[in-house]
């Protein structure tokens, strides 16, 4: 797949100054996401719950299709998988919700590895089937009558049934939608730190290797077979730690939750940040939950219809995403400077 | 009448004075002198879309209901949003409505998966969640739930009424059942059982669908093969058309049982085939907008008019458009009952108070009553057979106890 | 073994829509070398075109043609508009275009036909085939001109010149520049031509399962299962594919004890997923090589 090679590229830079403008970003948008929740209404730091939450789970698809070049329509199972681990331990085992994570992250990341191994077989469209008949089949699988006692079946999870909030851990003042949010931002903030780490790692390269040209890849002595189910299970382990999240956020979980659109809802969020410019996450998370908003206000009847509508302008746009418009940007601004 | 212009005025300047008068003990939210922000959640989106039809007519009941001149003199204003039948969005929705429009109630908000999403955040916000478009058992629970409330009769109790005149009627039936695999399927099977007791070995064949499923030959087909007599049909309305046309090409001719969901004759029977529908028995508590036998009713006559001169791109032929207009009639009546007094608390209360009222275009001699322990509005039902052209009633009102 | 026969009659018939659409999806995948999520739409649209001729008024002879017509044109003016000016984007680009599309045509088609079902009729009458028989008058007709449609493509692709010249332009777009094929004109062909079959299958499916916008949502992912099993560059692999899925199914339905009725899709799902992880060219497909 031809994608963009900023990490090929970054990977092999010189050592940066310790204060890079791309740092200043960070810093500046993590303060003001910080401070969010004190200056708006619960209902808009609700929204941005959900928001980093997807970015999240755009993150983890971007590992698999921006990084290792494989395509994914089914990444709404793998959240849903999450979303449902942390409802069914935080209700029946009465296990607290913040040592969920990382448990429904391991669950997810074996569950995509597993996948991963079928998939190894399958190639562009006929890997897209497979995932999508997984996203698919998940709801159904959901509500499957011998597991009903635990996840509920048909009527689902309601999470924290009897606190109604997730409680505020070591007193701190802050009201449960504010520390859900921060939480979240917390969770987020490492799990890019992580994947930033990955990419730049043995793994990573060999991942990016693996995606522009696996024979190439093979005959370096990488390993295809292991990091491309690597990738998937890594890829799972996010996506999953994003609907473990959801299920914190929402505080109810039902097969109705994780249909298929979801996981189209993820790939476009994916595709509209920029496939393999991990940051663009955010911007399509942003994408996803605004914008359907958006063209509900312009016209209930017609909402779908506006939102293929500004999909269509966005791709005309920026055909490579928002990351694909920044680096050709990026690129105009150093080549003016040099001509200078 | 105010005009538009007046009336904003008024409410603005009534907002300020409530900023700055004392706070009462009783929450008094999206409440002026001239106005009442109602707020709703329906899926005009994605697979359950044909819902979105009762949407459209409440807002447009409301549009009528103001033009008349408002409820005790305040204009209604109707906020509907779009939650495409996906509960985190419903959750989403809902905290809109109450966090950021600040409506006075959430009302009709459809479907069960989406009304369990918000059931705990509106008790734990206290902002009724009242009438809500679902059958299920569990919205009327006023113990640990005062702020949720049913409207339609719930679908246990309607499947408990077919099973009822099965046992009194064909005790030696052999049953099958088609139903859709999801919550509002199960409620009906479960009521269905409950329903024939001990005599569930009546029941031979139990078979699923999916709404992602194309369509139900092959379980027809298997339902046939069981040798079953009596035909119980728990599908929405594109599988039940497709399961009667389908029963009646393969010349597999039960008693057929069709819920309530499915009984329109404009959506459902028509387009199945009148001939394949004859003899269809389902209870109801509505009247068919297509039913000629209610064509000169008056209340009938009126939801025509309305339908006329307010919502002309409505579906005539639709039970989703009297649906609507019936469920709204019942809000403006709790609006009436409750006066000056529009706190969230009175108007729970006054919800709880409904005495045996009339609302247009329930079918005659069904009535809404509420008490403070019965949150269950609609509880009484007809049976009818559907005759080739209309149905016909038997027997009488049937007032199935709830719970 | 009665039910047995039943369900596979039944199957088969089921499997004669899936292989409809199965058609219109090799047919695209010959074209442009991807699945078109939003082909299912564009055929419902289609079908929402014939049903409203009709309603008008129009006889049916003349509606059929007429249909199929504009969706011809509908499908080469859409890839005109919206695909080539993004020509050179990447492939997830035309996915999310294909998303929007089927959000456009779903949306438009809720807002103008609404979302209750509508009956069309049926070319070859109402009622089963014989007395007693499990296959409907429409069925029987239905699985015929999945027939001829089959032949004709398979004609098409094999003695015409245009037919070459289309496949040329898919499997290699610049030796066939080369040759002097107008590689760009040949994919607009391309999607007129499944829009075209889409109609069919859309009016051929209809008084099956009823028309509404959402009518091809599931139907669409059973034609894609159809035409990935049977391979996606073989017409006649794609229609054996859709008879296939369609019997499984049933039969898994029917006989998988306890989660097979709940799970009949999945499980339809799953057995290709193992075909293909055994066999990833489908059953009737040609490997594709390739180059370095």
């Amino acid at each position: 797949m031809a994608t963009s090679e900023t990490y090929a590229a970054g990977a092999a830079a010189a050592p940066k100054p310790f204060i890079t403008a791309e740092r200043v970003v960070y810093l500046l948008l993590f303060v003001g996401l910080v401070a969010l929740p004190f200056f708006s209404k619960g209902f808009f730091v609700f929204q941005v719950t959900k928001l980093l939450i997807y970015a999240i789970a755009i993150l983890g698809l971007n590992l698999l299709t921006g990084i290792n070049g494989q395509f994914s329509l089914g990444h709404g199972a793998f959240y849903a998988v999450g979303a449902y681990t942390t409802a069914i331990m935080v209700e029946m085992m009465g296990v607290n919700y913040m040592l969920t994570l990382p448990v429904a992250g391991l669950i997810c990341f074996v569950f995509g590895f597993l996948f991963g191994l079928p998939a190894l077989r399958l190639d562009g469209i006929y890997l897209a089937l497979a995932t999508f008949a997984l996203a698919i089949a998940m709801p159904q699988l959901l509500k499957l009558s011998p597991i009903e006692h635990l996840t509920g079946g048909v009527q689902g999870v309601i999470v924290f049934s009897e606190t109604f909030d997730p409680d505020v851990p070591f007193g701190l003042p802050f009201d449960p939608g504010t520390w859900t949010y921060l939480f979240t931002l917390f969770v987020g903030v490492f799990l890019f730190w992580l994947a930033r780490n990955i990419v730049a790692s043995r793994t990573g390269r060999a991942m990016m290797a693996i995606r522009d040209n696996p024979i190439a890849a093979r005959s370096m002595g990488v390993n295809v077979a292991l990091y491309k189910t690597l990738a998937f299970g890594l890829s799972a382990l996010f996506t999953g730690i994003a609907g473990a999240l959801s299920a914190i956020a929402v505080k109810f979980v039902a097969p109705d939750s994780f249909t298929f659109a979801l996981s189209i809802v993820l790939l476009v969020g994916l595709v509209v940040g920029g496939v393999g410019w991990l940051p663009g996450a955010l911007i399509g998370a942003t994408f996803i939950v605004f914008v359907p908003n958006f063209a509900e206000e312009i016209s209930k009847g017609l909402s779908g219809a506006f939102f293929g509508f500004f999909l269509i302008l966005v791709i005309y746009l920026a055909p490579q995403g928002a990351g694909g418009l920044l680096r050709a940007g990026v690129g105009r601004v150093k080549r003016l400077l040099a001509s200078r | 009448m105010l005009t538009r212009r007046t009336s904003l005025i008024a409410a603005a300047a009534t907002a300020l004075a409530f900023a700055a008068g004392p706070g009462s003990a009783e929450t008094v939210v999206g409440v002026t002198d001239t106005s009442i922000k109602i707020g709703n959640i329906m899926p005009y989106s994605g697979p359950a879309s044909a819902y979105g039809q009762i949407g459209g007519t409440i807002e447009k009941y409301f549009e009528m209901v103001n033009a008349n001149g408002g409820v005790n003199g305040r204009m209604i204003e109707f906020i509907t949003y779009d939650d495409a039948y996906s509960p985190p969005k419903t959750v989403e929705q809902a905290r809109k409505l109450v966090e950021s429009d600040e409506v006075a109630l959430i009302f009709q908000p459809l479907g069960t998966p989406p009304n369990s999403a918000i059931h705990k955040y509106m008790n734990a916000k206290k902002v009724p969640q009242l009438f809500v478009a679902t059958g299920a058992t569990k919205w009327g629970d006023p113990e640990n739930y005062p702020w949720t409330m049913g409207w339609q009769p719930n679908y246990q109790t309607e499947a408990k009424i077919y099973a009822r005149y099965i046992l009194d009627n064909m005790p030696n039936a052999k049953i099958g059942i088609l139903y859709q695999n999801d919550d509002y399927g199960k409620d009906y099977l479960k009521g269905f059982r409950d329903g024939l007791g001990d005599k569930t070995s009546m029941i031979v064949a139990e078979m699923p669908y999916e709404v992602a499923d194309p369509t139900v030959d092959s379980q027809i087909i298997s339902l046939k093969a069981s040798g079953a007599d009596v035909f119980f049909n728990i599908t929405t309305p594109k599988f039940a058309a497709q399961a009667i046309k389908k029963a009646h090409e393969i010349g597999w001719t039960p008693t057929q049982f069709l819920n309530n969901v499915s009984s329109s004759v404009g959506s459902v029977l028509t387009p199945a085939g009148l001939e394949a529908s004859t003899g269809i028995i389902t209870a109801g508590y509505q009247m068919d907008p297509t039913d000629p036998q209610f064509a000169d009713h008056p209340e009938m006559v009126a939801w025509r008019k309305f339908m006329d001169e307010f919502h002309k791109d409505g579906d005539k032929t639709s039970n989703f458009t009297a649906y609507g207009y019936a469920a709204a009639a019942t809000l403006e009546q709790v609006l009436k009952q409750a006066g000056d007094n529009l706190s969230r608390e009175n108007i729970m209360k006054e919800a709880a108070n409904l005495r045996q009222v009339r609302i247009p275009l329930l079918l005659p001699g069904v009535t809404i009553s509420t008490s403070p322990t019965d949150f269950y509005p609609i509880e009484s039902m007809r049976l009818q057979r559907f005759n080739g052209t209309t149905y016909e009633f038997f027997g009488d009102v049937i007032a199935a106890e709830s719970s | 073994m009665d039910l047995f026969l039943q369900q596979i009659v039944s199957g088969f018939a089921t499997g004669g829509i899936y292989a409809c659409m199965a058609l219109s999806v090799v047919m695209i995948y010959q074209a442009i070398h991807h699945l078109n999520f939003a082909q299912g739409e564009m055929a419902t649209f289609s079908t929402f075109i014939a049903w409203q001729l009709l309603a008008w008024g129009l006889p049916y002879f003349a509606v059929i043609p007429l249909a199929i017509g504009l969706s011809f044109i509908g499908g080469f003016v859409v890839e005109r508009v919206v695909f080539k000016p993004i020509e050179n984007a990447p492939v997830l680009s035309h996915i999310v275009i294909f998303i929007a599309l089927f959000a456009i045509f779903n949306s438009a088609m809720g807002f103008i036909w609404d979302f209750s079902i509508k009956p069309v009729p049926s070319a070859f009458g109402e009622g089963p085939l014989y007395e007693g028989s499990l296959l409907s008058k429409h069925q029987t007709g239905m699985i015929a001109v999945t027939m001829l449609v089959l032949v004709l493509l398979w004609a098409f692709f094999r003695f015409t010149r245009v037919g070459l010249a289309m496949r040329a332009a898919a499997a290699n777009p610049q030796s066939a520049r080369l040759v002097g094929i107008r590689v760009s004109f040949m994919t607009a062909l391309g999607w007129g031509m499944a829009s075209a079959i889409g109609a069919v299958a859309g009016i051929l499916i209809a008084p099956v399962v009823f028309l509404e916008p959402n009518m091809m949502l599931s139907i669409l992912l059973y034609g894609f299962a159809g035409a990935v099993l049977g391979g996606l560059t073989s017409p006649l692999g794609a229609v054996i594919g859709g008879f296939i899925v369609g019997i499984v199914e049933n039969l898994a339905g029917t006989y998988i004890p306890v989660v097979g009725g709940e799970l009949k899709l999945p499980i339809a799902l799953f057995l290709i997923v193992v075909v293909l992880v055994v066999k990833p060219e489908g059953l009737l497909g040609r490997r594709v090589v390739q180059r370095v």
